[in-house]
């Protein structure tokens, strides 16, 4: 049966009606038309469908859209301010890290939920956690650049002037 | 040298950038259709799709330069091509050779990609083709266009072509005082009969020493799009009303549906289902309820199955059912009077694309016309099958390729838009389908698998005398041996396959180049050579001797090779295909079995560098995904079964796998482009597997590798 299940999307409060075990991938896409975020696999070995549940990198593949209910969610298509590029999607423009680039939204968002928790992350820290994303086009060597770079740039701006 | 084929077919270049058809034919029985065919009514459609398929891979042909490129009053250059992006990079390519032509900045060019009532057909993108022949068309009507904006300004100002100028898309005149641009010609009154004219075919283009475009980074002109989400994928394209589709697939290989009830869907709100023969489908409101419907109706459906090869008999199967095998030995004398004869068998595994976006297409009927978004390498190849399909003219078909997520040789066909377009029509909705992760590990088609028997002689001096390889069922790319060989024969032999089977990245070279540099390396070992001297000494061809001199040199090999460390290996390979050459020289870790590629230096030429950044990317990503079939990738199959059908178990390379890389391109502006997105992966399996015999003294005849735990 339909559940009302209301959450805050880049931003905007909006409401579904949908089955509560519907992946929240789904209702992301096909409800709300938020494409960015990818469909893969469906078992949460690709992570092309990462999304920021309350700031932390999740895969909406694998939420039932009940989860999310009154929690706070951005996509890919929220992350930048307007025009200005969130300093991540600059990294990846900057260092040109995709190919195809259908896996390039999850690997974003992945590397915004690692500085989020891990602002300085290690070499190691990087690898462990982005272990869980796929690139097909095997672009690793320059996603890792872009993460680097990304990295760089907040461990700067979070260390004390 | 002799090289043999089974069949004439097999000598087109275009049998192995084919895969099998799914031969869908809707809204017809069986009988009918076949009656329809002998009639000779369905020939008017076949018979020209055919002759595209087979002559439309270089865009050749006389065209207007219109056809290629419209020049807008308001300044906007589009220019028209049949190549897609799947992320190989002919999106900036193309643009950079219309820019260069042009004399136009980069980012003043819009490419349309792909959308066959809009673009030219330049054939499939495959076979590393869009570089050596969609590169020189889009030159070619560049260079017209280019031609005709000079012969405008020296009529218009009544001077001859060395008085003026053309740079940054104006014409200039000597004194600085006039200019002209491609605007102005857009807005003359003649414009449209001039760009109305063919392609003159001794158009002049800019060589390369006056390149300012070429040879220069550009990055993907759409990639902010990339970054944002904004770029609208196959999958992701939406159409008002649309519904999702889901199919119903066999539960194994060959199994025939005999009866299936779609009451259980049906009864569902909003759900629509619909048989056609073999073909069962729904669409619903959500891809979710889509697939509960497609549940409902699975466990009423009666199949009769069928018997079906298993993957671990696979390579007896492939020899069983070899046509024309030879029944002796071509150089028996030579073999008998060699100081060392060697004979070895080398197994390749069936592996999967899986480009991370599996096949996905959107299908809208309006007025009995076919509009389809789809991620397909081949748009005009596809827009036939569905003209065969629905029994459509040409002018009742669209098909508009978004860029996708990934070919790699893997998406040839055009079933799932065959299946959309199914779906929408008994919707009259447009429908969305998306294929799951394992429809795609299963239904769509794979690299072929390849038994490879290779013989050889050597005489007392340690020089070739006969060389006899063998290719069972994978393909004849790259079989011929670029060594100096004594008595050659070289062949590729069909045999009966287990699974679809069709293009991937390169084709059988990789399976060719690992079973010969292999052999190579084996042969080396016996005649007590050194593999780098073994090979150069049986080596003629500059381009392929200059890669492996120089990526020897760069790995420092002469002195790591004759190192022996506990656990390390050092092992290297060449190659040549698709008009490029590659070498590679990779340090190997083992312990308990477990192989670590550590370092890979590789070199590769492939003419004159377009793209440096590109090249590099695509350089790097060949490397990379060559090392899951070399390592890991494997389909197992059984009963008609796939086993695994999912990334948990069948093991694609991820972050942790990247080994330290050391990649150089070798630049010769001297020579022709060739494409570069293939090659480089033919080396990768062969030198690891050679480095693990330098590490362990065991031997690998097989992709995936595999070394007994010590
Ligand atoms: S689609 Fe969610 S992890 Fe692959
Ligand atoms: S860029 Fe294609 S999957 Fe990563």
């Amino acid at each position: 049966m339909d559940s009302k299940i209301t959450f805050t999307v880049n931003g905007q409060s909006r409401t579904v009606a949908t089955d509560p075990q519907r992946p929240l991938l789904d209702v992301l896409r096909e409800d709300l038309q938020l494409t960015g975020a990818k469909y893969g696999c469906g078992e949460g070995q690709c992570r092309a469908c990462t999304v920021l549940l309350n700031g932390k990198a999740v895969a909406s593949c694998m939420t039932p859209v009940a989860e999310a209910d009154k929690q706070t969610i951005v996509t890919i298509e929220g992350l930048a301010s307007g025009d200005k590029l969130h300093p991540v999607q600059e990294a990846f423009l900057a260092e040109g890290a995709f190919q195809c680039g259908y896996c390039t939204p999850g690997m974003i968002l992945g590397t915004v939920g690692l500085l989020n928790e891990l602002p300085n992350p290690s070499e190691e820290d990087i690898l462990s956690r982005m272990q869980r994303h796929l690139c097909r086009c095997c672009h690793y060597q320059k996603l890792l650049k872009a993460i680097r770079r990304a990295a760089g740039q907040t461990a700067q701006s979070a260390a004390p002037k | 040298m002799t090289r043999d084929f089974t069949t004439d077919e097999a000598l087109s270049p275009d049998y192995e950038e084919t895969a099998e058809r799914v031969d869908y034919s809707f809204g017809l029985k069986r009988r009918s259709f076949v009656q329809i065919l002998s009639a000779g009514l369905l020939i008017a459609v076949s018979a020209p799709a055919l002759a595209q398929r087979r002559g439309g891979r270089g865009g050749g042909g006389t065209r207007s330069i219109a056809a290629r490129i419209h020049l807008g009053k308001d300044g906007t250059i589009t220019v028209m091509t049949g190549k897609v992006e799947g992320g190989q990079g002919a999106r900036a390519e193309l643009s950079q050779a219309a820019a260069e032509e042009l004399r136009v900045p980069l980012s003043q060019i819009q490419l349309v990609m792909a959308d066959t009532s809009l673009v030219p057909d330049d054939g499939i993108t495959a076979g590393s083709g869009s570089t050596p022949r969609t590169v020189p068309a889009v030159r070619q009507g560049a260079a017209a266009a280019r031609d005709l904006l000079l012969d405008f300004a020296c009529k218009r100002w009544n001077v001859d072509r060395n008085a003026v100028q053309l740079k940054d898309g104006k014409v200039t005149d000597a004194a600085g005082q006039r200019t002209l641009t491609y605007a102005d010609l857009a807005a003359s009154d003649d414009a449209s009969k001039a760009l109305e004219q063919p392609i003159p075919s001794d158009v002049t283009l800019t060589p390369v020493k006056e390149w300012k475009v070429f040879g220069h980074p550009a990055s993907r002109p759409n990639g902010r799009d990339i970054v944002t989400g904004a770029h609208k994928y196959p999958s992701d394209i939406t159409r008002p009303g649309m519904l999702y589709g889901k199919v119903l697939r066999a539960p194994s290989y060959g199994a025939k549906l005999t009866s299936v009830d779609l009451g259980p869907a049906k009864a569902m709100k909003d759900v629509v289902a619909v048989q056609d023969g073999q073909f069962v489908g729904v669409a619903a409101p959500t891809a979710f309820l889509a697939e509960q419907a497609r549940a409902a109706i699975a466990k009423t459906a009666k199949w009769d199955l069928s018997p079906h090869p298993a993957s671990k008999d696979l390579f007896d199967y492939l020899k069983q059912h070899a046509h024309d095998y030879p029944s002796a030995s071509p150089f028996a004398d030579e073999l008998a009077k060699a100081k060392h004869a060697l004979r070895q068998s080398y197994h390749v595994a069936y592996v999967q694309h899986a480009p991370l976006e599996p096949r996905a297409a959107v299908a809208e009927w309006t007025d009995g016309k076919l509009t389809v978004w789809t991620g397909t390498q081949n748009p005009f190849g596809c827009r036939s099958d569905l003209m065969r399909a629905f029994h459509l003219s040409e002018d009742h078909v669209r098909v508009i390729v978004p860029d996708f997520g990934g070919g790699f040789g893997g998406k040839h066909t055009g079933e799932v838009a065959e299946e959309a377009a199914r779906l929408a029509q008994a919707a009259s909705r447009p429908v969305s389908l998306r294929w799951t992760r394992e429809e795609e590990f299963t239904w769509a088609y794979f690299r072929p698998a390849a038994l490879i028997e290779a013989e050889a002689s050597l005489d007392d001096k340690g020089t070739l005398t006969s060389w006899h390889f063998i290719n069972i069922n994978s393909g004849g790319s790259a079989v011929d041996t670029p060594y100096r060989s004594g008595k050659t024969r070289c062949q590729f032999l069909r045999s009966e396959t287990p699974l679809r089977q069709g293009s991937y990245r390169v084709l059988a070279a990789a399976a060719n180049n690992f079973a010969r540099e292999s052999f190579m390396d084996e042969l080396a070992a016996a005649a007590g050579t050194d593999p780098l001297d073994f090979r150069l000494a049986h080596l003629e061809n500059p381009r392929l001797r200059a890669v492996l001199e120089t990526a020897a040199s760069r790995f420092n090999w002469k002195e790591r090779a004759s190192k022996k460390s506990p656990n390390t290996g050092v092992g290297l390979a060449c190659g040549t295909e698709k008009g490029s050459y590659v070498a590679a020289c990779v340090e190997v870790g083992i312990s308990q079995g477990n192989i670590t590629v550590r370092r890979v230096c590789e070199v590769f030429e492939c003419g004159a560098i377009l793209n440096p950044d590109n090249l590099l990317s695509q350089v790097q990503g060949a490397i990379i995904m060559g090392l899951g079939p070399a390592l890991r990738e494997e389909m197992r199959f059984e009963n008609g079964e796939m086993l695994n059908a999912s990334f948990r178990k069948y093991h694609v390379p991820r972050f942790q796998d990247v080994p330290a890389l050391d990649i150089h391109l070798l630049n010769r502006p001297d020579l022709a482009s060739a494409g570069a997105g293939e090659t480089p992966i033919v080396v990768i399996a062969p030198a690891i597997a050679n480095a693990v015999f330098h590490a362990t003294g065991f031997r690998v005849r097989a992709m995936p590798i595999e070394v007994p735990k010590l």
